[in-house]
């Protein structure tokens, strides 16, 4: 079926904290507010140009009800504004976002993300996004259920532990070129193969490391697009699906909701990208996410360093979408994907398609 | 808006204060099923699903919306989680009445709960923050002085609360679905009830309960051959302001008015006690009705408490507020504020059987969350738009 045309929106600037591994003087109120003034700033505009607002996080990090409402408060909602919270990474605030968007009434919209992994013990943490009932009280850690994904690639023939290592060993060497990278490295793979296991097959560099940070992004449509940044970085398409939670019934060597996604997305119509930002916090999941977007070796995957370099719970994917949108305003790119994703051996994902060019805007929905 | 939305199918569960017969998961999928037959479709023809819920730590899982994927059929499509403190039931019905607007999907399932027996939200409230002063007296605590402070401007007589006690409780003998069922309920059984926090008596505070509401939203193409006729989004609208600072007002919040200014707006409703035939708002307090009256327009400053006294809302009066009983009858915090948008679509349908207004053509929809700062409303009506 072909979807139907959408209303030109695009990614016009974008801030992130520097990522790490303990913000010990400042909270997550503190770690947002500079990324909020950086990302009005780097474009002249103000909080009275959005016309939405939509944030990201979750309670669970920072261990009390509410939390994003300190955050609101400090980035100020007065007069009155139209805001929204998702209790999900910040890149699906930027899809509702989006949404509101296409409607037409609003031209320009705030999003923001924010988390500390350091103040609690973040494995455990996660544990409990797990069916309350079965595998919760089990308290497995994500290390744990994403070794047996791993285990399950490299079963089926699909993965070694010397691919892990390359992955890691590519993100971590391209992280050097982020100034806001957590892990930077230029060990070879032969060198990283040298760690000890955590939990086998993951070596120690197959893990994403455990981060402080915060993100924004100011999306704007049409003509406020242009007049904010002159190569805007224009969303042609953005798309997200789940899978089943039960890790049995699922084939982990597979991410068919990222290539669904990516299909209603438009990612498969059209020039093929020259870039990807693919949230993969795990080496072996980089292998699993490349291929349900169909990548092709000619594809730069992952500039950042990707999660691999820092992987700030509930922005990582947040921040894939604006390091993609980043690199079409700087001109090296003509057409990017970036991907971020949700629970336990990537069960939800989302895809956004980012152009050069507003034409042929399509994608999202059924 | 882009493109017309309305109400298809609701659903509901039991709500009650424990609803140990059901997981989360089957809680859900109850009010979901009941959704989906009221609507007339199946599991199939749903293209996304929206789900809402306050604070994780209610229940004490994370993110649950994980979990409850293949529960609610959405393994292959979007699922989305809202979270917007107390409002969020209705705000979960707005991000999902947007993606029939703006043209994204033809059909979503929203649903909204809370299943208050598994956990203990008063200790959720109460988790101590770091530089924060500890919130240890629950939401009665933190809204009681703003009672007073409505009290001491308008001039309000004791006894005001108390009727709207006794009349949501009423209304909620008329609904099956309704937590609490007092038939002998009467002022004086109010009055004599024990004080929790001055002025409020615990038989003007909401119960605590277990409970999940759904709704099907479809867009004009789509309606399918629905039970009773849809129910259309006219206008809808969500607003936020800072929880505290010198001047703001806690009694009659700003976002409240202009939020509602714009519901009212887009419904070309400029007369609300003459158009609008039922309205159901977020009243865990009883003295939150008259506040609102006047928040919302259908009083003025200080002679929101008049209307009540009146009888103006109970079900026989001229602007009938809360005929399912509202909140103070039924509490399940994520799904409150959706199934005020619920009961709202159940009366310009015609389906709220014996809480019913006859002839209800235009309904206000309301949620509010926080401590008064967050907004959700929308106004449906039996008319296309």
């Amino acid at each position: 079926m072909s979807a139907p045309a959408r209303r030109p929106v695009a990614v016009v600037s974008f801030a992130q904290a520097r990522n790490v591994r303990r913000e010990a003087s400042r909270n997550e109120v503190e770690l947002l507010m500079p990324v909020v003034s950086e990302v009005f700033a780097a474009i002249g505009a103000s909080k009275d140009d959005m016309g939405f607002i939509c944030s990201g996080s979750t309670d669970y990090l920072v261990g009390g009800p509410f939390s994003f409402v300190t955050a609101l408060d400090a980035v100020g909602v007065w007069p009155p504004r139209a805001e929204s919270h998702v209790e999900m990474d910040g890149a699906f605030a930027l899809y509702e976002a989006w949404v509101l968007m296409q409607e037409g009434a609003i031209d320009a919209a705030l999003v923001y993300s924010f988390g500390r992994s350091s103040p609690g013990d973040v494995t455990e943490i996660l544990a409990l996004q797990l069916d309350p009932y079965v595998t919760a009280p089990l308290w497995p850690s994500p290390v744990a259920l994403a070794a047996l994904q791993a285990q399950a690639l490299i079963d089926a023939g699909e993965a070694t532990e010397e691919e892990l290592a390359e992955v890691a060993a590519r993100n971590r060497s391209a992280a050097r070129a982020n100034p806001n990278a957590q892990v930077v490295s230029d060990a070879s793979p032969e060198e990283l193969l040298a760690d000890e296991y955590v939990v086998a097959p993951l070596r120690r560099h197959a893990l994403p490391p455990i981060t402080d940070g915060a993100a924004a992004i100011v999306l704007a449509a049409g003509e406020k697009a242009r007049e904010w940044r002159e190569r805007p970085a224009w969303i042609t398409g953005i798309d997200h699906r789940i899978e089943t939670h039960a890790l049995g019934c699922r084939d982990l060597t597979r991410s068919p909701s990222t290539a669904l996604a990516a299909e209603r997305a438009g990612l498969f119509e059209g020039p093929p990208v020259d870039l990807a930002e693919v949230h993969a916090p795990f080496a072996h999941q980089e292998l699993i996410v490349r291929r349900a977007l169909e990548l092709g070796d000619a594809v730069t995957v992952n500039p950042s360093g990707g999660a691999l370099a820092a992987n700030p719970v509930m922005s990582a994917g947040l921040i894939r979408i604006g390091e993609a949108a980043a690199r079409i305003w700087a001109a090296e790119s003509e057409r990017a994907v970036a991907h971020a994703t949700s629970g336990p051996c990537l069960q939800q994902n989302l895809v956004c398609v980012l152009d050069a060019s507003d034409g042929a805007v399509v994608g999202g929905g059924a | 808006m882009a493109e017309r939305c309305a109400v298809v199918g609701v659903g509901q569960t039991l709500l009650r204060s424990k609803r140990d017969d059901v997981s989360i998961p089957g809680l859900v999928r109850e009010a979901a099923k009941a959704a989906l037959a009221d609507a007339g479709v199946g599991w199939d023809d749903i293209d996304a699903v929206v789900i809402g819920k306050a604070p994780d730590m209610f229940e004490g899982t994370m993110m649950p919306e994980l979990s409850l994927a293949p529960a609610l059929g959405a393994v292959g499509k979007p699922m989305f989680r809202v979270h917007t403190a107390g409002s969020v039931g209705g705000s979960t019905a707005l991000v999902a009445a947007h993606l029939v607007a703006a043209g994204i999907h033809e059909r979503v399932l929203t649903v909204a709960y809370e299943k208050q027996s598994d956990s203990d939200a008063m200790w959720a409230l109460s988790v101590p923050q770091p530089f924060s002063a500890p919130l240890l007296a629950g939401a009665g605590g933190y809204f009681a002085p703003h009672i007073r402070a409505y009290m001491r401007r308008s001039g309000a007589p004791e006894h005001i609360g108390r009727i709207v006690a006794v009349k949501d409780r009423l209304n909620a003998l008329k609904n099956p679905y309704a937590h609490l069922h007092l038939p002998d309920i009467d002022l004086k059984m109010v009055e004599e009830s024990v004080m929790l926090w001055d002025p409020l008596r615990y038989l003007e505070a909401c119960p605590s309960s277990d409970g999940a509401a759904a709704m099907v939203l479809a867009s004009e193409g789509a309606l399918g051959s629905p039970a009773f006729p849809p129910a259309w989004v006219h206008g809808m609208a969500m607003r936020s302001e800072p929880t505290m600072f010198a001047g703001r007002d806690q009694v009659s919040p700003r976002a409240g008015r202009e939020c509602v200014a714009d519901v009212f707006g887009q419904a070309g409703v400029t007369r609300p006690r003459e158009q609008i035939d039922v309205a159901e708002v977020y009243v865990p307090f009883s003295w939150y009705e008259p506040m609102w009256l006047e928040n919302l327009g259908f009083a003025e400053p200080g002679e929101g408490w008049k209307l009540t006294e009146s009888g103006a809302t109970a079900m026989d009066g001229d602007i009938p507020w809360n005929c399912s009983g509202g909140v103070l009858s039924s509490n399940p915090i994520g799904a409150s504020g959706m199934l005020r948008f619920l009961e709202a679509a159940m009366q310009v349908r015609g389906q709220a059987g014996e809480h019913q207004i006859d002839g209800a053509r235009l309904a206000l929809g309301h949620a509010y969350g926080g401590g008064s700062q967050f907004f959700a409303m929308w106004v449906v009506g039996a008319a296309k738009p």
